[in-house]
């Protein structure tokens, strides 16, 4: 009997300890200043919130959690009421959000572009053409191309220009056409590794490390604009959002200090994204 | 080949520099793991016995049963479990998603299937050798069921390593429900899927070989806390 105390005693202390080391490195923050945004892979995959996030935490005091979805599915995220804010990149998803009451009002934040990656020696040939006309030549050559296939802001950009091209893609693809269902960075592996083309954000491009032979071959066209929006989930339709801290931490994004933050991200010099909030038109 | 070495110079690096990610990282991993392993273990443990020992109908669809969730898919009790705790689900009011209550749940309820049906397979051969001895000195099953774990602890000790395994190397079922927020539900696993699209492929690499090395050392140190508790 004493026995089997002693076992007992030795798993409950191994059970305590457990859960104090999972209890520690939980590292809780007041509630009141903790904030879940939704947000794209391509602010978390460029490196944007990781060099954004301290210093919002040092001027608004607010502990941003952030969590790295596609446009699409942070949207779904706070459509279930599981954010208190969204930072994403797709004008048309957004404004629909918001026409479902889901979120307060749009902002818009910052813009870059996207741009037209792929093999250094260009199978396709597409290099310098417009990015209208190097889709269709890819289609064309039936080049290999990965899509993101997730509903991300880069995957709708990336639908929205194949339709300017007169293509109907979801009808009007063969096996070049790979929708991947991931993140950016995934994507961008998976071009390097196939030597296939993809559409990219520049932010994400820059970040990325795994290149191979990979170069960007289109950019600069005007329809590769790409605006970020930042909403507050609607506290009416989920009274768990925490509304105050969520509108402090999007007027600060918007504020001249804020805006200057985000202008000061670079990555060897370059930068990867341009403050727009006071853009009536973005 | 070159990846590979230049991977063990950073993960020696990251471990020579006490890198403070690192160690949030590697705590949350442990702390995560051990938890769910520990409550799979506490909860599945006494099912797997008293399905052994216990005569009652329909146990041979149990058995069955508790064998089949082995093959549960990980992914879709990430899902099930995310949607449980939404905000729009039936748990949402806990307010624990994205947190790591919810990945210590969701690798808990991987784990009791495993050590459900170890313990049940172990408890039978020791119930049929000593079980009609137990009775004969008037214990009744419930009685027994101390005296029988006692002798089947080496059998016990692989159940709860086999849930440690699979709870440490575990990645599609926390990231859906963890969100894999740096600082807060980043673990070993979900920092090198991250790592790894961010094409930083030998941080990745350093990682996993660290975690390997993690895993085999608590594996190690389970196993000798054993003997000891069998007083060997």
């Amino acid at each position: 009997m004493k026995r089997s105390l002693r076992s007992f005693g030795i798993l409950a202390a191994l059970l305590l300890v457990a859960i104090g080391t999972t209890a520690s490195a939980q590292q809780a923050p007041a509630q009141a200043q903790s904030i879940v945004v939704a947000s794209t892979t391509s602010t978390q995959d460029s490196g944007l919130f990781g060099y954004l996030l301290p210093i919002v935490r040092q001027k608004t005091g607010i502990e941003v959690k952030v969590l790295a979805q596609g446009t699409g599915q942070a949207l779904d995220t706070a459509r279930r009421g599981d954010a208190d804010v969204v930072f994403v990149h797709a004008r048309s998803a957004e404004q629909k959000f918001l026409a479902e009451g889901f979120g307060v009002k749009r902002y818009p934040v910052m813009y870059n572009d996207f741009v037209l990656i792929g093999p250094k020696d260009d199978p396709a040939g597409i290099k310098g053409k417009d990015v209208l006309a190097a889709l269709q030549t890819i289609k064309i050559k039936a080049a290999a191309f990965d899509s993101r296939g997730d509903h991300s802001g880069t995957h709708i950009a990336e639908l929205a220009l194949w339709k300017q091209a007169g293509i109907d893609i979801g009808q009007d693809h063969g096996p070049w056409y790979k929708e991947i269902g991931q993140g950016m960075g995934a994507a961008l592996n998976m071009a390097s590794a196939s030597n296939a083309y993809v559409l990219s954000d520049r932010g994400t491009w820059l970040a990325f490390q795994n290149r191979g032979d990979l170069a960007i071959l289109v950019e600069g066209d005007k329809r590769l604009f790409n605006q970020y929006g930042v909403m507050l989930v609607n506290p009416a339709k989920h009274p768990s959002v925490n509304a105050e801290a969520g509108q402090r931490f999007i007027d600060w994004l918007v504020s001249p200090e804020g805006q200057s933050a985000i202008a000061g991200y670079r990555i060897n010099g370059q930068q990867l994204f341009y403050p727009n909030a006071n853009d009536p038109n973005a | 080949m070159n990846d590979f070495a230049q991977a063990f110079d950073t993960a020696a690096s990251l471990i020579g520099h006490f890198d403070p990610e690192l160690r949030q990282i590697v705590g949350l991993s442990l702390g995560v793991s051990l938890t769910a392993s520990l409550c799979a273990f506490a909860i599945g443990a006494p099912l797997g016995t008293a399905l052994a020992i216990y005569r009652m109908r329909g146990r041979a669809a149990l058995i069955v049963i508790a064998n089949a969730l082995l093959g549960l898919p990980p992914v879709v009790v990430g899902l099930a479990v995310y949607l449980l705790l939404s905000r729009s689900g039936p748990l949402g009011s806990l307010g624990i998603l994205f947190t790591p209550t919810a990945m210590v749940i969701a690798q808990a309820i991987l784990g009791i299937p495993i050590v459900v049906a170890l313990v049940h397979r172990m408890m039978v051969d020791v119930w049929a050798r000593y079980g009609d001895a137990l009775l004969v000195d008037g214990a009744s099953r419930l009685r027994a069921t101390w005296p029988l774990m006692a002798i089947g602890r080496d059998g016990l000790l692989t159940a709860f390593l086999a849930a440690f395994g699979r709870a440490i190397a575990e990645v599609g079922a926390i990231i859906i429900v963890g969100g894999n927020v740096r600082g807060y539900t980043r673990t070993m696993t979900t920092a090198i899927a991250l790592e790894t699209s961010k094409g930083d492929l030998s941080l990745a690499l350093a990682l996993g070989i660290i975690l390997v090395i993690l895993s085999m050392t608590v594996s190690a140190v389970s196993f000798l806390i054993g003997r000891l508790l069998a007083g060997r």
